[in-house]
């Protein structure tokens, strides 16, 4: 475990320095949570004045929401570095090598957790600047940090375990594209729960994007609900644990068919 | 003592691919080994799994001393490997790639350093260091895998296809960068190669496979002896009546091993030069004509045909059909 780690942080720094060299990628890391934020903050400005909607500002909603989703999508790209690997035959050479077969995983689950901090903080600045407030204070804004690392370590992990069995670009990133936004929309992004459909209310209970959202926003607009916010931490780390346990067990698969 | 010894290895791909079917070498502490063979005979295989990438489904291997299956973690400290694809990571510079490789390694970061700055130069990589690998020409990518394969000094390196796909004056180089590796630094190597200069260059034992099987196994002297003299090489015009060919050159003093395979006729002379003119007086007086006669000095080709009964070109599209992708076995 602590070897995994150790190797882990080595492979992290690996992806970490590949991805600093591509400045495009990170010029479009940077700008798309801003435009996620802008624009959803402007094409729903008018949410707030449906009945019942209980938020007064829609940024104020929508922040814990655009950073979530922004980290599940981020996260869910995952894959995309495995297969990569795969193909040049870095896995390979790696798999030769004494490192810790977790670490092939963990590398880049805990790279893009990184990226997940670097871009919610950049998101937290920017809502600051065009008025949102955060009436959870600091504890609430460190929740929804964690939640979101929490969620992305999760998807990461699932997205990389699919990538080593699926072994293709192409059907790696149809999978993907088929569950990204039905995800994000059977959830509460963007609408308050009690003012989306019932059935969408009930597959939104199932979904780990929504628990996630959920417990950053009581955490951010509301504080202290802490039983709340810990239940649905809690399911989350169930998640982490089975995609943790998948990509494993993917690993296995792909060496076993070497 | 042995650093490799395998036993009966085996190895089956579903649906269909038998992979290899039963492969046994040893290669002893200090000296160069070499499989030949085509692609697709087996040789990749067999590298995937002295290096515990790969298990095999029956027989067992010992690396370095190690059991490959059961001591996996040991025999990964104690080897080197340089895969058929170049596995240095094109986003990091050389020196980065180094560098990640001996920290899993385990290396100290102060000796890693040392043993970095070391290995760059040795390979002539070190001006190019602080450059990120993808910019890289194809002589210096392989430079680098082997250096990397290096960093934590194995007892045994695999080179599974070391000078595939580069420049013949690349390919001196690397030949004389393994012989030194071999000489100066004791390793035992062991590398796959379907070009016979290159096994004869550098192998002091080498084993012929074939389908997943070695037929043959020696030093390159002893396979070369066996195969003394010059292969005759006929392009038929139109498709022979095999038998009548091959019954014609029977005749022929000197001719041995006459294959025929629709427009080829193939056959072993003590001397090509002395040997052609009776060679093509008899194919004329059977009314036998020919299109083009080429002579040469023995190569894969012919040490395949001798002991595999087929030619190596055929061997090799007969692989690219069975496999079902693209993969090399």
């Amino acid at each position: 475990m602590a070897l995994a780690l150790r190797h882990g942080t080595y492979m992290m720094w690996r992806e970490l320095l590949a991805l600093w060299r591509q400045p495009w990628w990170i010029a479009v890391t940077l700008m798309q949570p801003i435009i996620w934020l802008l624009l959803f903050g402007e094409l729903f400005r008018s949410v707030v004045e449906i009945p019942g909607f209980e938020t007064s500002s829609y940024v104020d909603f929508l922040v814990p929401g655009v950073i979530i989703m922004t980290a599940f999508f981020g996260a869910s790209w995952g894959g995309m570095g495995m297969i990569e690997d795969l193909d040049r035959g870095v896995t390979d050479r790696l798999l030769v090598s004494p490192l810790a077969r977790a670490a092939l995983v963990a590398g880049k689950v805990m790279q893009s957790a990184v990226v997940i901090v670097v871009q919610s903080l950049i998101m937290i600045g920017l809502a600051l600047i065009i008025g949102a407030s955060f009436p959870g204070g600091i504890d609430g804004v460190l929740v929804m940090l964690a939640m979101a690392v929490l969620l992305g370590c999760s998807v990461g992990a699932l997205s990389n375990g699919l990538a080593l069995y699926i072994r293709k670009e192409e059907s790696l990133i149809a999978l993907l594209s088929a569950v990204q936004l039905p995800l994000t929309f059977i959830s509460t992004a963007f609408m308050q729960k009690d003012l989306i459909p019932g059935w969408m209310q009930t597959a939104a209970d199932f979904n780990p994007l929504n628990w996630a959202i959920e417990a950053s926003r009581t955490a951010v607009l509301e504080g202290g609900d802490w039983g709340f916010i810990a239940a649905r931490a809690g399911l989350l780390v169930v998640v982490l644990l089975l995609s943790g346990w998948f990509a494993l067990r993917a690993v296995a698969a792909y060496q076993r068919s070497v | 003592m042995n650093a490799i010894e395998a036993e009966g290895l085996t190895k089956r791909y579903p649906p269909d691919v038998q992979a290899l079917d039963g492969v046994s070498f040893s290669v002893p502490e200090g000296t160069v080994f070499g499989l030949l063979g085509p692609n697709g005979a087996g040789k990749s295989t067999t590298v995937k799994i002295l290096t515990t990438l790969s298990t095999p489904d029956s027989g067992t291997a010992r690396v370095a001393g190690f059991d490959v299956n059961r001591e996996a973690a040991k025999v990964r400290r104690a080897i080197g490997v340089v895969a058929q694809n170049p596995g240095v990571d094109g986003e990091l510079t050389g020196r980065e790639n180094l560098i990640l490789q001996g920290r899993i390694h385990g290396i100290p970061s102060a000796e890693l350093r040392r043993r970095a700055d070391q290995l760059l130069e040795q390979f002539g990589l070190a001006e190019a260091a602080d450059r990120v690998a993808r910019g890289y020409s194809g002589g210096m990518k392989r430079r680098l895998d082997i250096a990397v394969a290096l960093v934590h000094r194995p007892k045994v390196l695999f080179l599974d296809e070391p000078t595939t796909g580069l420049d013949p004056e690349v390919r001196a180089a690397m030949w004389e960068e393994i012989e030194r590796l071999a000489s100066e630094e004791g390793l035992t190597i062991l590398l796959t190669t379907h070009y016979l200069e290159e096994a004869d260059e550098l192998a002091s034992q080498l084993a012929i496979v074939d389908r997943g099987r070695i037929v043959v196994q020696g030093s390159p002297e002893a396979l070369k002896g066996e195969l003394q003299g010059d292969a005759v090489h006929v392009e038929l015009a139109e498709p022979a009546q095999n038998g009548a060919a091959t019954g014609l050159l029977d005749g022929v003093a000197d001719v041995r091993d006459v294959v025929v395979e629709g427009t080829v006729l193939r056959a072993r002379v003590a001397n090509g030069a002395t040997a052609l003119p009776s060679v093509m007086a008899a194919l004329e007086a059977a009314s036998v004509s020919v299109a083009s006669v080429r002579v040469s000095r023995p190569s894969l080709d012919d040490v395949y045909l001798r002991y595999t009964g087929r030619a190596f070109a055929e061997a090799e599209a007969e692989a690219s059909r069975d496999s079902s992708d693209e993969e090399d076995r």
